[in-house]
C-alpha cells in the first residue's frame, strides 16, 4: 500500500487546500463573468438580496431551534424539520376555516397571531412529546446513537403525518393585507417579503429577551454551561431541556406559518426535510448553540442561496442555475463543516463538541 | 392475596391505554384500513382485523404475566384481560361517536372542556403539595390559555369543515366499517361487537397465561404459523403455483386466501407439531449437543449443504414474481454488506450512500445503453461495465470521503447527507442533462448477455446478486478479522487512542469509505440492467435510510443480520403490498425502538454486543457510584 508521511506532509490538507482554491477561482470568475456582462440590473440584485433575506429569516428561526438543543444536550435534533412540518400542516387546516368565516381578511393582524400561536403550541408538543419519548432515555449514550434514533424519529413523524392529514399539497388562502408591493426609492418589494422579515425579527428579539432576561433563560444558559453544577444549583435539568425543546418547536412552527404565507405552493408532509437540513447548515454557519449567530447564518444562507445560483453559477455558463438553488446550500453546508466547523460567530469548539 | 395491588391496576390502565391509543394510531393514519384489504383466513379474519385483535391479546398476556408473577388469582387475571381489552377498545370507540353525525357535539363539549380539566388537575396537584396559592392561579390560566388556544381551534376547525374526515382523511368510511367489524350503520351495534371482541381477545391473551407452558408453547405455535401463512398468502400460493398442482391449489386457496379448512388444518398440524417440539425439543438439542464434535461437525455440514442447495434452486422453487423480490432483497443486502463497512466495522455514520448506488447505476446506464444518450452503440457489455461501475463508485467515495476525513460523529453523517441531496439535485438538473438525462433519466438499458444467452428474467438475475452477495459477504468477513478491520475497530471505539497507539486514521477512514463505495457501485449497476431505465427519482435519501435501517435492525457489524434484516426489511414491503405505503413509518419506528430497546440489533455480532454489555454495565456502576 502507499504511504505518506503525516509529519511533514499531510495530503488531507493539501486536498483540501486544492478545494479551497478551486472553490475560490470559481466564486470569483463566476462572479466576474456575470457582473460584467451586467445581464442583473441592481433593481433586480436587491430585489434578490430582499427575498433572500425573507427566505433566510425563516431559516434563521428554524436554526435557533437546532442551537438551542445543541447547546444544551450537544445533540442534533435531526427531526427538527419535522417539528416545523408539524406545524405548518396543522395550521393549514386552521387558516382555511379562518378564511371561510372571513376572519382572516377581516382582522389579519389577529388572525396571523392566532395562527402563529396554534402552530407553535402543536410544533411544540411535537417538540416535547420527541424529547421525552426518544431522546431522553438515550441521554448519555455514544453520540450517534441519538442522531440514529433522531433519524428514525424524522421519517416516523414525517410519515404520520402523511397518514394523518393525506400526502396533497394543500396551500394557505391569500391574505389581502399581504398582497401588494412597497416601493422604496424606485424599487418595489413585496409586502408579504416586509412581514415575513418583520415577524421573524420579533419573534428572535422575543427569544433574545426570553434567554438573556428571565430566570428561566438563566437556567438553560446555566444548563448548557454545565449541567452537573447546574444540578446542584438546584435547577430541574430535566425541565429545562423539555423548555429548551418546546421554545425551540414554538418557533420552528411559527416558521412554518410565516413560510406558508410566504410561499404559494403549499405544505405536504416532506416540507419539513429540505429546510430542516438548511436550517442546519444556517446554525452551523453562524457557529452552532450560537443564538445571535443562528440568527446571522439563517439570514446570511436565505441571501446566497438567493443569489449564488446568479451570481456564480449562471456566470461559470451552468443552465438552469435556479434548479441548483438547493446544491447551493447543501454545498455550503459541506464548506462550513470542512473550513469553519467552529462558524462565523463560534469560537474553537473543543474536540468533544466538534 | 385475591386483591389487585395498586402498582398493578395502574400498569393494567396505562398499558391498556397505550395499546388502544396505537390502534387508534394505526387507524388514524391509515393502516387498519389499507391492511383490511388482505384477508388472512377467508370471510374469517382480515389483517386490519388481525391488527385490532393482536393489540388486545398481547396486552392481555403481558399484564396478565406480571399479574400471575405478583401472586394474583386466576379469575381476577381473567378479568383484568378482558379490562385491557376493554380499555384497547376505549379510544377508537370515542372516534367512532365523535365521527357519527348524532353525537358530534360530544366532539365539540371535549374540546372545549379539555383545558379547563387539564388546568384544574394540574392546580390540584400544586394545591395537594402546598404550593403557593398565586403560582396555582398563575399556573392554572396560563394551562388554560395554551391548551385552550389549541384545542378551541381544532373545535373551531371541526365545526367549520363539518366532519372529521376532511382533516383526518384516513378516519373513514372503511376505517369505520373495520373497526365495527362490519356493522357501518348501526353504529351502537358495532361499538359493542368492538368491545366485545376486543375483551375476548384481552381475555384470551390472560388465558393464556394460565395455560401451562408446554400446551401454551404449542398453541402459540400453531396460531403464529397460521396466521403467518394467512397473511403471506399470495407468496404461499406462488411458492406453492411452482412444485403443486392447480386442483389442489384451488382447494387450498381461493385466489390469494387461504380456505378455512385448509387453515383449520394447518393450525392443527402446526400445533401438534409445536408440541412435540415442546416436548422432546430439549431433548434432541441435547443430544446432539452430546454428539462427537465430529459427527456434530457432520450434522452441521449436510445443515449448510442443504441450506447451499436450496439458495442454490432458489429461482426454481419460488417463481418468477418472488424471484423479482429477492432479487431486490439481494441488492439491498450488497448495499447493507458495504455500508456496513463503514458504519459497522469503522463507525463512520455515512447518510450519503445512495451517491454510489447512484454512480453506479449511472455509469452502466450511459455506457451499455442503446438509447439516445448512450454514445457507444452497445461497444461495452455488461460484464465489461461492471469493474467499471465498481471501481468509479470507489473513486466517488474516495473523492467524497477525503474532505470529510478530519470530521466526527454527527457532522460526519450530516455532511454525507448532503453529498447525497448534492447529487441528487445534479442528477436531475438541466446542466447534466445532455450526459445523464436530467428527469427523464437514461432508457434502454440492454439487459446482461451469458455466453450468449440474455439474462432477461428475474430468475436468472438472481444469479448474479447472489454471487455478487457472496463475494461481497466473503470480503467482509475476511475483512473483519484483519489488519485493518482491527485498525477500524480501533477507530470506532477511541479514534483519539486509535491515533495514538500509531494507526493512520486518516488512511484507514479513506479505505473504509472507498471499499464501502465499492459495493454500492455494483448494486447500482445491477439495478439498472434490472429494471433497464435509471430515473433521477430513484436515487433520494430514501435508499440511504433503507440501507441503514436495515443495518441497525438486523445488528450493526453483524453479516448475518445484515442478511435477515433485508430479507425482513425490503421483503416485507414486497410481498405484503399493503405495507409499502407505511414503510418508512414503521422504518422510522424501528429504529427509534432499536436504539432505545435494543441497540445492537436482532442478530448482534458477538463483539458488538459484548461492548454495548460492557458499556450498560459501565453506565449502572457509574449510576450506582453516583
Amino acid at each position: 500500500m502507499f504511504k505518506w508521511r503525516t509529519d511533514d506532509f499531510s495530503w488531507v490538507d493539501f486536498t483540501i487546500d486544492v478545494l479551497r482554491v478551486i472553490i475560490v477561482l470559481g466564486v470569483v470568475i463566476g462572479a466576474w463573468n456575470t457582473l460584467s456582462s451586467g445581464r442583473i440590473s441592481l433593481a433586480q440584485w436587491v430585489n434578490l438580496f430582499a427575498a433572500g433575506l425573507s427566505q433566510g429569516s425563516i431559516y434563521a428561526l428554524i436554526a435557533l431551534g437546532y442551537t438551542l438543543v445543541y447547546g444544551i444536550l450537544l445533540m442534533i435534533n435531526f427531526a427538527h424539520g419535522e417539528v416545523f412540518m408539524a406545524g405548518a400542516f396543522s395550521t393549514v387546516f386552521l387558516a382555511e376555516a379562518l378564511n371561510r368565516t372571513g376572519f382572516l381578511n377581516a382582522q389579519p393582524l389577529l388572525a396571523i397571531l392566532l395562527m402563529i400561536a396554534f402552530a407553535g403550541l402543536v410544533s411544540m408538543s411535537v417538540a416535547i412529546l420527541l424529547e421525552r419519548i426518544a431522546y431522553r432515555p438515550l441521554r448519555g449514550s455514544p453520540r450517534l446513537v441519538p442522531l440514529i434514533t433522531a433519524i428514525g424519529a424524522s421519517f416516523f413523524l414525517q410519515y404520520t403525518f402523511r397518514g394523518l392529514y393525506g400526502s396533497g399539497f394543500k396551500a394557505y388562502p391569500g391574505v389581502n393585507a399581504l398582497q401588494g408591493a412597497i416601493e422604496i426609492g424606485g424599487i418595489s418589494i413585496p409586502v408579504v417579503q416586509v412581514f415575513v422579515f418583520c415577524a421573524a425579527i420579533f419573534l428572535m428579539l422575543c427569544l433574545y429577551w426570553l434567554v438573556e432576561r428571565t430566570r428561566v433563560g438563566k437556567a438553560m444558559r446555566a444548563v448548557s454551561e454545565n449541567k452537573e453544577v447546574a444540578r446542584l444549583m438546584g435547577i430541574d435539568i430535566d425541565w429545562v431541556i423539555m423548555f429548551t425543546f418546546g421554545v425551540g418547536g414554538f418557533l420552528a412552527g411559527s416558521a412554518g406559518v410565516i413560510n406558508g404565507l410566504f410561499r404559494p405552493q403549499g405544505v405536504n408532509f416532506y416540507m419539513g426535510f429540505i429546510p430542516g437540513i438548511k436550517a442546519f447548515t444556517a446554525a452551523v454557519l453562524g457557529g452552532i448553540g450560537n443564538i445571535p449567530g443562528a440568527m446571522l447564518g439563517g439570514l446570511f444562507l436565505g441571501v446566497i442561496e438567493a443569489i449564488g445560483p446568479n451570481l456564480v453559477l449562471a456566470g461559470l455558463g451552468i443552465p438552469g442555475a435556479n434548479q441548483l438553488k438547493d446544491v447551493i446550500a447543501f454545498t455550503m453546508l459541506v464548506l462550513v463543516l470542512i473550513f469553519r466547523p467552529q462558524g462565523i460567530l463560534g469560537e474553537r469548539l473543543s474536540e468533544t463538541k466538534a | 392475596m385475591n386483591m389487585l395491588r395498586a402498582e398493578n391496576s395502574r400498569s393494567i390502565l396505562t398499558l391498556g391505554l397505550l395499546s388502544g391509543a396505537f390502534i387508534l394510531f394505526t387507524g388514524a393514519v391509515g393502516m387498519i384500513a389499507a391492511f383490511h384489504e388482505r384477508e388472512v383466513v377467508d370471510d374469517v379474519i382480515s389483517l386490519g382485523q388481525l391488527l385490532l385483535l393482536l393489540a388486545p391479546f398481547a396486552t392481555g398476556f403481558v399484564v396478565s404475566d406480571r399479574l400471575r408473577a405478583s401472586g394474583t388469582g386466576s379469575l381476577l387475571i381473567i378479568s383484568s384481560g378482558v379490562a385491557v381489552g376493554l380499555l384497547t377498545a376505549l379510544p377508537t370507540v370515542i372516534m367512532l361517536l365523535f365521527n357519527s353525525d348524532e353525537y358530534r357535539f360530544l366532539l365539540d363539549l371535549t374540546l372545549k372542556l379539555i383545558p379547563f380539566v387539564a388546568a384544574t388537575y394540574y392546580a390540584w396537584q400544586q394545591y395537594r403539595i402546598g404550593s403557593d396559592q398565586r403560582l396555582i392561579i398563575g399556573s392554572w390560566l396560563a394551562i388554560v390559555v395554551l391548551i385552550g388556544i389549541v384545542s378551541f381551534s381544532f373545535a373551531l376547525i371541526f365545526e367549520i369543515k363539518g366532519d372529521l374526515r376532511s382533516v383526518l382523511p384516513n378516519i373513514s368510511r372503511d376505517w369505520v366499517e373495520v373497526v365495527t367489524f362490519d356493522h357501518p350503520k348501526e353504529l351502537m351495534t358495532g361499538i359493542a361487537t368492538l368491545l366485545l371482541v376486543s375483551a375476548g381477545a384481552g381475555a384470551a391473551g390472560s388465558f393464556m397465561v394460565l395455560v401451562p407452558p408446554i400446551p401454551r408453547q404449542a398453541l402459540l405455535y400453531g396460531l403464529g404459523v397460521t396466521l403467518l401463512v394467512g397473511a403471506f398468502g399470495e407468496t404461499v400460493r406462488l411458492i406453492l403455483q411452482e412444485n403443486v398442482d392447480r386442483d389442489t391449489l384451488k382447494q387450498i386457496f381461493r385466489r390469494d386466501t387461504l380456505r378455512q379448512d385448509p387453515a383449520l388444518m394447518l393450525f392443527i398440524v402446526s400445533t401438534v407439531a409445536g408440541f412435540l417440539w415442546a416436548m422432546f425439543g430439549q431433548q434432541a438439542r441435547q443430544g446432539f449437543a452430546n454428539l462427537e464434535p465430529s459427527r456434530r461437525r457432520m450434522v452441521n455440514g449436510v445443515g449448510l449443504l442443504i441450506f447451499a442447495g436450496i439458495l442454490l434452486m432458489l429461482p426454481w422453487l419460488i417463481g418468477r414474481t418472488l424471484s423479482d423480490v429477492a432479487v431486490t432483497i439481494g441488492i439491498f443486502v450488497l448495499m447493507g454488506l458495504g455500508l456496513n463497512i463503514a458504519i459497522g466495522l469503522a463507525g463512520l455514520l455515512d447518510l450519503g450512500y445512495v451517491t454510489n448506488y447512484a454512480v453506479g447505476a449511472y455509469i452502466l446506464a450511459v455506457l451499455t445503453s442503446i438509447g439516445p444518450l448512450g454514445r457507444l452503440d452497445g461497444v461495452f457489455t455488461f460484464w465489461m461495465v461492471i469493474p467499471v461501475a465498481l471501481l468509479a463508485a470507489m473513486c466517488a467515495g474516495f473523492v467524497f470521503a477525503v474532505p470529510v476525513l478530519r470530521m466526527r460523529g454527527d457532522y460526519l453523517a450530516i455532511a454525507t447527507l448532503g453529498f447525497g441531496e448534492i447529487i441528487g439535485k445534479l442528477a436531475i438538473s438541466d446542466w447534466l442533462k445532455p450526459l445523464i438525462g436530467g428527469a427523464q433519466g437514461v432508457q434502454a438499458i440492454p439487459k446482461p448477455v451469458f455466453f450468449g444467452t440474455e439474462l432477461r428474467n428475474p430468475e436468472q438475475l438472481y444469479y448474479i446478486v447472489l454471487v455478487a452477495s457472496l463475494v461481497t459477504l466473503f470480503v467482509s468477513i475476511r475483512l473483519n478479522n484483519s489488519r485493518t478491520g482491527r485498525q477500524w475497530m480501533a477507530i470506532r471505539e477511541d479514534e483519539d487512542v486509535a491515533t495514538a497507539m500509531g494507526i493512520d486514521t486518516a488512511r484507514a477512514k479513506l479505505l473504509a469509505f472507498t471499499l464501502s463505495a465499492a459495493t454500492g457501485g455494483v448494486a447500482g449497476a445491477i439495478f439498472a440492467a434490472k429494471v433497464g431505465t435509471v430515473f433521477p427519482n430513484s436515487f433520494t435519501v430514501f435508499i440511504s435510510i433503507n440501507v441503514l435501517s436495515l443495518i441497525i435492525v438486523g445488528g450493526i457489524a453483524s453479516n448475518p443480520g445484515i442478511v435477515v434484516g433485508a430479507v425482513v426489511l425490503i421483503g416485507l414491503p414486497e410481498l405484503l403490498r399493503e405495507f409499502s405505503d407505511f414503510r418508512f413509518l414503521m422504518y422510522g419506528a424501528l429504529l427509534v425502538i432499536m436504539m432505545i430497546k435494543r441497540p445492537q440489533g436482532f442478530i448482534p455480532s458477538k463483539l458488538v454486543s459484548h461492548e454495548i454489555r460492557a458499556g450498560v454495565n459501565a453506565k449502572a456502576a457509574a449510576a450506582a457510584a453516583n
